[in-house]
This record gives C-alpha cells, structure tokens and sequence, in this order.
C-alpha cells in the first residue's frame, strides 16, 4: 500500500497534547495530518491519573495551566464530551508542621497567579473536612481545580480534529523523518508518505529519539505510575487529594470507584512496557486506610500503569526546534501534563502559524538542555 | 548445589490433583494452591458440610470417578503443602523473578517458585440477552455448584437453556435432586444432534449417557425444544418464565414457559489471567473462540518454567484434565533432568478426547447468530451497567477494531470482573460489528489483581522466606 499525503503541518504522537495542536491548528485553517504509532490517547495521556490541577506546580508552569484552566470547562463545546470533568477542588495534605510550612511557602510563592489558594490548619481541618480521618497538621485546598476522565480525553480530541479535518493515523509509527529544506519528508506505516512544512514532535516518552535525529538531545527518562482502583462505592470523597512530599493521591470518580495511584511502575525489558509495582501498590493501599478507615473493606479490582516521561527539572520540553526550521517540539511533562496539555496545544498552534505565542514558555526551551548534552558528550 | 525445586501448583481440580500426585511421585513436594475450601475444582465440587448425600446422589454417572480423585487427593495430603482458600491474583512480571503474589485468610503473601503448573480451570461463557440479570437467573456451572456444594438447587421449577453437555446433564441431576425440570431449551437446530451419530463410533458412552439423560427427562414430562434463542426472561424482581423464539419445520414459533428459575450456559471459557500474567505466548483457538496460552502435547508453555494443564488450557472437559495434569508435570519432571515415563499412551489418550470434543461443538454449536439479534437495551457487562447499545454507539462512534480500545471507550471489561465473564460478549459484538472473526479483535489485556482483594490486605503482609 502506498499513499501520498501533502500538509501543512504533521504532528507525531496522537496523545492529548499532539491531538489539542491538530485541532487548534485545523481551526485556524491549516492541513494536518495526526500519527500515532498505537491509538490516540492510549499512552500517558489515557493511563495517568487524571488531575485536572494547577496546585503544586512551579511558578512557570502556571501562565500554560491557567490557560488550560479556562479551557477545561469548555470541553463539551470543543469536543462533544465533558470528559467527567468536574472542579472538585485539589486538597494538598501536610502530615507534618514543616509540610504545612512549605504550603504556606507555596500559596505566598503563587499569590499573584490567581489559584485561589485556602490553608487550612488544626481543629479547622475536622471541621471543613470532616470525612478526612488522617491525621493532618494541615492543608492547602484549590477550590477551583479537579479531575477528568483521562481515558476520554485524548480519543475524543482527537475524534474531533478528525471530524473538523484533520487525517488521523492511527496505527501508524513513523519510520523516517528528514528536513527537506523548505519542510519535512515524513515515511510512515505501511507505505505511507507524508509531505509537511511544519512537524510537531509530541511523541511522549518517544520524543527523545525525534528530538535527537535533529541534533538535539534531551535527558529524557521514562517514568511509570502506579495506579490502584477500587470497585464503586458510595460517593463520600469529594475533592481530589494529594499530599505534600507525599507519594499518595486519589480521587473518587463519578461512576464510584476510588483512583489512587503513588510510587513507581516497574519497567519491562521493553521498556516501551511497565507493570504496576505490587510494593507501590500495597504502600497506597495502607495509605488509603489511613485516610479513609471506611475503605479497609473495599475491593480492588484493577492496578494499572503506563509510560510517561521526565525530564530533570521536572518542566517539560515546549517551543521551536534551535536546529532546525519549521519543527516545535513538546514532550516530557513528567506526570503532569493532562492539565496543561490543551492549552500547549493553541500554544503550538499559535507557535505554527504566528511563530510566537502569547503564553510565556521561554522556561520549556529545548535549549537549556543543550549544554547538558555536550557536556554529556564530552565526557563520553 | 542448585536450589532444590520449589514447584507450584495453581489449581486442585482434576487436572491439579493429578500433576501433584506424579511430581509427588518424583519425590517432589509442590505447594499446591487452591481457591475453592476443599479439593476437587469445579466439576469434583465437594460439599462445604458432608450432608450424608452419597458420592452416587451427588455426582451421577461421574460417582466413581469423583470418589476416586479425591480419595487421591486425600492419599496426596502429607507429601504437598496443600493451601486451600487462597487466590493468586498475580504473577511477577517474567523478568522480575519467579514470584507469585497470594491472598489467604485476608494475609498477602508473594511465594516464588522453580517451576509452575497453573490448573485454573473454566467458568461457564456468558452470553447476554434480555433479561439475563433478573434475580433467579443463573449459570449452568452455578446452578450445578448449587447442588453439588450447598446440596441447593436454584428453584422449584427451573428451565435450562443453552448449549453444550451440560445442559442435559444438569437438568438431569436437578430431576433426580427432587426440582421439577420445566424444560431443556437447546439452542442447537435439532439437525446438529446429527453428529451425534459420528460420536457414538469414538465415544459410545458419552452419547449414551447423553441419551440416557435426554430419554429420563422426556419421560418425565421434561419438554426439550432445539433451535432456541430466548426473547425476554419475564418478571422484574424475580424469574417468572421465559419467552423464546424457536426454530420449527413451518418457520418460527414465540412460546413462553413458567418458571421461578432459569440456569443456562453456553459451553465454557478458560481462565487463562496467570498464563497472561506470567508472559505466556497465546495463539487463537477457532473453535473456542477464544485467546489460549500456546501449549505443546504435554503442556509445555512458551515459558520454560510455565506449565499448563486442565479446562484453563483449553476447554476438554475433566477427563482429559486428569490426563494433561498428569503430562503437564511428566513434562517438569523431563525439563528439570527426571526421566519422563512414557507419555505416548497419555498424549494419545488426550488427543483421542480432544477430537471427541470437536464433535461435540458441532452438535453444540456456539449460536454466533446472538449478537445480530440481541436487542440494544439489554446488558451487556453487569459490572459496569454497560448496555449492548453503549457498546455498539462506542465501536461506531469510535471506529474500534480491537477490544482493549473498546474496553478504554466503554468500561466494557472495567468492573469487578475485568472482563471474565463479559468479554466472549464484548468480542462476539465487536468482530460481529466489524465483520470479522472474534480472532481479529484481540484479547483482553490481563491485569492484576485477577480477581478482586480487599483495600486493606496492604496492612497484613506477611513475606514469606524459603530456601
């Protein structure tokens, strides 16, 4: 089989993030072409834990996650779905005084971004929160912040480029990509070959490997979560929950089952592939009981994990290629990027068709890794 | 030195009793694990309380056979580390060692393990149709445990409904239980009892027993219709009867019966989560309709250290597990350097069955006609509340051609469950959908735990240390 197929613009990797960039981009009138080596959203998009939370990020991320924020409730309108997404609130736990003192730190650190913080300590928490059984010292509450249905999302971005235009590929992993002067000569699938003047590489914990065939290499490293699941139960937990320093967070969801996740997945020898860690999962598990005794009883009927990437800053990697014309790259959001990820989406539509965004990402550069990887290099 | 072996076996049916007494027979001591409270699996189910029913009472025509397998087992108990009511809800990934991670009496423990021979059995393969969840309505398989463990049946006046052996048989075993049988409906056109026939040259004794049990229950009065498709199972909160559509000379007849209770089952499925688990290479078996781990003749997986045996390896029925048991653990025995005994005769014995097998699917045929005609409102997974609508609007809306999608789009799959019962439904709707064979959709990914554990196992863990 063979096809030709001539774009404005190709993005590899149909996650959450390259699915928003195809449909922002076909709004604003371009061809586009979506690939993905599996399905879309069935990566890090599909197996994270689905906070919708701007709480807890670093100052620079939070211009991208406000963005986002007033994106989230507009879901129904640009997809068709509202994804489960509900603005539950994110309550941050401090078991310890000096937990509750770095969210203190934090609200004042954050103050003029706009999250609405709320700290609440001592015999206050028993009363705002009387469900929550944990012995807390304190903790900050995000009233506007929430969770989403991370299996819905990226599919349904991605139907939805589809219906407004966009030719998406599912099923079909890139074997060549090269820089043609004036654009890009893509060879993918079976037989497939794909002209484009611009290339977004939004291929996840794949990235790397785009990123470094045009010379810019990235300490990207895969990382796994841990997820555990219960069967549905009565609903009683009604914001999502983290902790500070903490390796514990869950949420309840519509439908009843509680989602918790903490610690690490465990690679495969593919390391495409992971397992959830029983260690991991039994450490939740405790935690679980610790923070809702009523939970002791309750059945867990799944543990999930998937593939994610990190980068050593723990920002992701977002904005124009510094070696090559035409090519953005934006991948590596360590964790956390299903909130953020449909406003990098107008961001690399923006990028795209301005060549400038109006949302700050000088801090997600490619470029600041280049001086890691020629150290790297040199010391080989 | 090396290790000595620490064999494990998974499974106390037929086919696990008798891998344990050959490895025994090596001088071997397995673990063997078992969910169910006492040996014999589900076919050999032995009651919880001896309740003074006789072996003859209880299993019919398999009495002798029951008796002498758990009279087997009873011999085996000294020379096994037998632990009865515990779950293996995972294996360990195959490059992360050996491990198993168990659940019994509420403690978690992760045992390892030189070699495993997982036994895991069957359950009944579900197909949906109108009313399928009322109260009253249950499973061939459930409604003979029923009997078998609890010395219940599962009404007064029950109807039976399906495909496969069973189907006679336990309406046979309800007659002589004292249950007024209301009716067989056989979902098999009359025509396939045709090969029948053929069967009677390999195997006279199945199809006289078969025939045995049909004659007992017509002259009982039992009424036996063929080429039967239920339309709605009436009542709400209880069975009140069934309509069904049949198949007859002048076209087709809507006829209803009354009942307080319907069993009905359409043949098996495999248990095969561990094998999946544990990295074990599956292929698609055509006539089961369903993913199996890849075996050789004695059992041998694509691990060399995994073993398969029994129903959870392909549906076969009891006597072939003893035998493939008994291979499974002659075939651990010649890997880890025993002198296999000869197995020629076994292996020809098993294959001798399997091919009786294929006969019987024909004059049981699974009714893959199901899914063109089961209306939209009905349920397809109970666990999730997804109907046979929500998984069709999901395939179409979607454009799905492989059920792990269709589970990320539907929840089909996503319950307490995790698709052991609703999957043959979920592939049987997809491939009809996409026009194509329940081979084409894939398989469902297994995920741990298998079955569900409680939240709060995480606070009693006990590690458990061997040499």
């Amino acid at each position: 089989m063979s096809r030709r197929i001539s774009v404005d613009v190709a993005i590899i990797g149909g996650g959450l993030v390259g699915s928003s960039a195809a449909l922002a981009m076909r709004k604003a009138g371009l061809s586009v072409v979506l690939l993905d080596k599996g399905y879309c959203g069935a990566q890090a998009s599909g197996v994270n834990y689905g906070g919708v939370r701007r709480q807890g990020r670093s100052p620079e991320q939070l211009p991208l996650s406000q963005r986002a924020h007033r994106l989230w409730p507009q879901l129904k309108a640009m997809i068709g779905i509202d994804a489960e997404y509900v603005r539950s609130g994110h309550l941050k736990l401090a078991r310890t005084e000096k937990d509750f003192a770095k969210l203190e730190a934090y609200a004042e650190a954050v103050r003029d971004y706009g999250l609405g913080l709320e700290l609440v300590a001592g015999s206050a928490l028993a009363d705002r929160f009387p469900w929550l059984s944990a012995k807390a010292v304190g903790a900050s509450l995000c009233p506007d912040d929430g969770h989403a249905n991370p299996r819905l999302v990226a599919p349904a971005f991605a139907r939805a480029a589809e219906r407004a235009g966009v030719t998406v590929l599912e099923q079909t992993p890139v074997r060549e990509v090269t820089a043609t002067g004036n654009g890009f000569a893509i060879l993918a699938g079976d037989g497939i070959e794909i002209r484009c003047r611009q290339l977004v590489n939004s291929a996840g914990a794949w990235s790397d490997r785009f990123a470094a065939q045009f010379g810019e290499a990235v300490p990207l490293t895969r990382i796994y979560p841990s997820m555990v699941v219960t069967e549905p139960l009565p609903l009683r937990l009604p914001v999502s929950m983290g902790e500070q320093g903490g390796s514990f967070y869950g949420r309840q969801v519509a439908r009843g089952n509680y989602v918790m996740g903490g610690g690490r997945g465990l690679p495969l020898t593919n390391a495409d592939y992971s397992r959830p860690s029983v260690t991991a999962a039994s450490s939740v598990m405790q935690r679980a009981i610790a923070l809702f005794p009523h939970l002791a009883d309750a059945q867990v009927i799944r543990f999930w994990s998937g593939t994610e990437a990190e980068m050593p800053d723990g920002n992701p990697v977002i904005g124009p290629s510094e070696t090559t014309s035409g090519l953005f790259h934006a991948f590596g959001f360590c964790g956390a990027g299903f909130q953020t990820a449909p406003a990098v989406g107008e961001v690399l539509s923006e990028l795209v068709t301005d060549g400038r965004t109006t949302t700050p990402i000088q801090a997600f550069s490619i470029g600041r890794f280049r001086k890691v990887a020629v150290e790297t290099a040199a010391s080989l | 030195m090396s290790k000595p072996l620490q064999p494990v076996i998974v499974g106390a049916g037929p086919a696990g009793i008798r891998a344990a007494e050959r490895v025994v027979r090596a001088g071997l001591r397995p673990i063997v694990l078992d969910e169910g409270q006492r040996a014999g699996g589900q076919i050999y189910r032995r009651p919880l309380i001896e309740d003074g029913r006789s072996y003859r009472s209880r299993y019919g025509s398999e009495a002798g056979k029951a008796q002498r397998l758990h009279q087997a087992f009873e011999a085996l108990l000294p020379d096994i580390d037998y632990r009865p009511e515990t779950l293996v809800w995972n294996i360990s990934a195959p490059e992360r060692g050996n491990q198993l991670d168990i659940l019994s009496s509420g403690v978690h423990r992760q045992i390892g393990f030189s070699q495993l021979i997982l036994c895991t059995g069957a359950t009944d393969r579900v197909l949906p149709f109108p009313g399928w969840t009322t109260p009253g309505v249950y499973t061939l398989g459930a409604s003979q445990t029923a009997l078998k463990a609890q010395g219940c049946t599962i009404g007064d006046r029950v109807v039976f409904m399906g495909s496969g052996p069973l189907l006679y048989l336990v309406a046979w075993q309800y007659m002589k239980a004292g249950a007024r049988v209301e009716a067989v409906l056989d979902t098999a056109p009359v025509t396939s009892k045709r090969y029948l026939l053929s069967l009677a040259a390999h195997a006279p004794r199945i199809v006289a027993l078969g025939l045995f049990y049909g004659l007992q229950l017509q002259l009982a009065g039992v009424k036996i219709r063929y080429g039967v498709r239920p339309e709605a199972v009436l009542g709400t909160s209880q069975v009140e009867g069934l309509r069904y559509r049949r198949r007859t000379l002048t076209g087709e007849a809507v006829e209803s019966i009354a009942c307080d209770a319907l069993a009905y089952g359409f043949a098996l499925r495999p248990e095969t989560q561990l094998a999946d688990l544990a990295g074990c290479r599956f292929r698609f078996d055509a006539r089961d309709r369903v993913w199996l781990p890849e075996r050789d003749a004695l059992g041998r997986t694509s691990r060399s250290d995994v073993y398969v045996a029994g129903d959870g390896s392909g549906i076969a029925g009891a006597d072939a597990a003893e035998i493939s048991g008994e291979l499974a653990a002659a075939a651990l025995l010649e890997d880890t350097g025993r002198a296999l005994a000869d197995a020629a005769g076994l292996v020809a014995a098993r294959e001798a069955i399997l091919r009786q097998r294929d006969i019987l699917e024909q004059a049981f045929p699974f009714p893959d006609d199901w899914f063109e005609t089961v209306p939209d409102e009905t349920t397809l997974c109970r666990c999730e509340e997804i109907t046979i609508a929500e998984g069709r609007r999901a395939i179409a809306s979607g454009s799905i051609t492989e059920i792990n999608r269709l589970k990320a789009l539907s929840r089909v799959g996503m319950g307490r469950c995790q698709g052991r019962m609703c999957s043959a439904a979920a592939t049987e709707l997809l491939s009809g959908a996409c026009a194509t064979s329940a081979g084409e959709v894939g398989r469902l990914r297994a995920q741990a735990p298998v079955k569900p554990i409680p939240l709060g196992f995480g606070g009693r863990v006990e590690a458990e240390v061997r040499s």
